[in-house]
């Protein structure tokens, strides 16, 4: 599935915007990406596995929770919802 | 022999770096490392030449450890980043890399970080994996002790200062903001509370165990009985070899009563054990934190305590910055070096031990840290 990667985790993605993603789950996907990508998953999910205060999942159009299922064809979108100054 | 001195400054918005390619003469700003990042301590290894760590953070990403081994030229992340265990009965969740604290020469590659909360974290490789210490991030008092849950105070509820004793790796200090003066005989497995003789920042002079409000914390590394402390409620000093070793004596009632004893940094001279330099502020009515009345100085004692002197030659006559806990420093120079940082992204220096003081830079963003390394 297509993975969409906001600019502050570009860093790890070798500044891809788009990504190939697999898993049953949000959380599965953000797992994969982190094995092909080491680092990224902790700087968008915290040690207790709640994504961070501002960071948001979306499945195709809709707000997802980590635990939300996907298929391989949705379109996944990580969003860093900027803030502060 | 030249000297080169490089000063590394963690800032609002990301990692600077001073460079002097002579005797502190000539100084060169490095373009940005991590340019919008929030890196809240960036620390030269005295030990390995070249090695840096920085605690970082963004407004959006969690916290994390940046490394460099070439005196911050490149840097590489942390293979784990500092976290509290997952599946921990408290669920806490680090988010600030706060205070960093290289360990002693004995302890090659060693680390410890403080957090935000009040974590405390160890590396053995340099900063490259981090693993909680539990000893204090599972003691049966932290949630007693430490801010839990968290007050939401403008930075967070810290854990900073961590100070190793250059005799015996075991025996170490902590400081919360807030929470108090904490030590641990045997190596951060147990702590307990050394704040007795210092103010509490609500109650006043009560001789509470806890509670209190240490600002910064230095263990003086060739007297390592002396402890002097920047607390919200003023200057305390500590002898450990006196006949008062577990109470802390407040030196700042000898400051100008205009000026008073509050600020955040308390930075020692790396040879004399009697001289310490400190950057008041106003602590006053709804504490600006600002210098009193708008007229910034340094405040240098070489007597311990004793007497203090002020010390604005070169400063502006009108100046309303703060300096924060770790943005002031000295290097080792024969005439020590004094540097420290602004809120309003100055940096100034003394290479006269505080006589005289120049700007070295101006413009940058907020300055939260400010260390040094010669070679």
């Amino acid at each position: 599935m297509l993975v969409r990667i906001p600019s502050p985790l570009r860093s790890y993605t070798g500044q891809l915007a788009n990504v190939e993603g697999e898993g049953r789950t949000v959380d599965e996907v953000v797992s994969y990406l982190e094995q092909q990508f080491p680092g990224l998953r902790f700087r968008m999910i915290d040690e207790q596995g709640r994504l961070r205060q501002h960071m948001r999942v979306f499945v195709n159009d809709e707000m997802a929770q980590l635990s939300d299922e996907v298929r391989s064809t949705d379109e996944v979108t990580i969003m860093a919802a900027l803030s502060g100054g | 022999m030249t000297i080169e001195t490089t000063v590394f400054l963690g800032t609002r918005k990301g990692i600077f770096t001073l460079r002097s390619a002579s005797d502190r003469s000539h100084w060169i700003l490095d373009a940005p490392s991590f340019l919008g990042h929030i890196a809240q301590h960036v620390v030269p290894d005295p030990r390995t030449p070249g090695l840096v760590l920085a605690g970082c953070s963004t407004g959006h990403l969690g916290p994390t450890v940046f490394r460099s081994h070439d005196g911050g030229l490149t840097w590489n992340e942390a293979s784990v980043p500092p976290a509290f265990r997952t599946g921990e009965p408290l669920a806490r969740s680090l988010k600030a890399a706060f205070w960093l604290t290289p360990g002693l020469a004995s302890q090659p590659e060693v680390w410890f970080l403080g957090g935000s909360p009040q974590g405390m974290f160890r590396s053995d490789d340099d900063g490259d994996t981090w693993t909680p210490v539990d000893g204090w991030n599972d003691h049966p008092m932290w949630t007693t002790w430490c801010e839990w849950p968290e007050q939401n105070t403008p930075d967070g509820s810290m854990l900073h200062s961590i100070s190793i004793d250059p005799r015996d790796a075991n025996h170490m200090y902590l400081g919360l903001s807030s929470g108090g003066v904490f030590e641990s005989g045997n190596g951060g497995a147990d702590w307990k509370p050394l704040n007795k003789g210092s103010m509490h920042p609500m109650l006043g002079h009560a001789e509470l165990e806890f509670g209190h409000d240490p600002h910064c914390i230095r263990l003086h590394p060739i007297r390592p009985d002396r402890l002097y402390q920047q607390n919200h409620c003023g200057i305390y000093r500590l002898d450990r070899d006196s006949d008062q070793p577990d109470s802390w004596s407040r030196i700042g009632d000898n400051m100008p009563s205009a000026v008073g004893d509050i600020g955040f940094p308390i930075e020692l001279h790396p040879r004399d054990p009697d001289t310490v330099w400190v950057f008041p502020m106003d602590g006053s009515d709804v504490w600006p934190r600002t210098s009193p009345d708008g007229r910034p100085a340094v405040y240098r004692t070489t007597d311990a305590g004793s007497t203090w002197a002020r010390q604005d030659s070169g400063l502006p006559d009108n100046g309303w910055f703060t300096v924060k806990r770790q943005a002031m420093t000295t290097d080792n120079h024969d005439s020590v070096g004094v540097y420290f940082g602004t809120t309003s992204g100055e940096v100034w220096a003394s290479f006269d031990e505080g006589d005289s003081w120049s700007c070295l830079v101006a413009h940058l963003p907020e300055i939260y840290s400010v260390h040094v390394t010669s070679s």
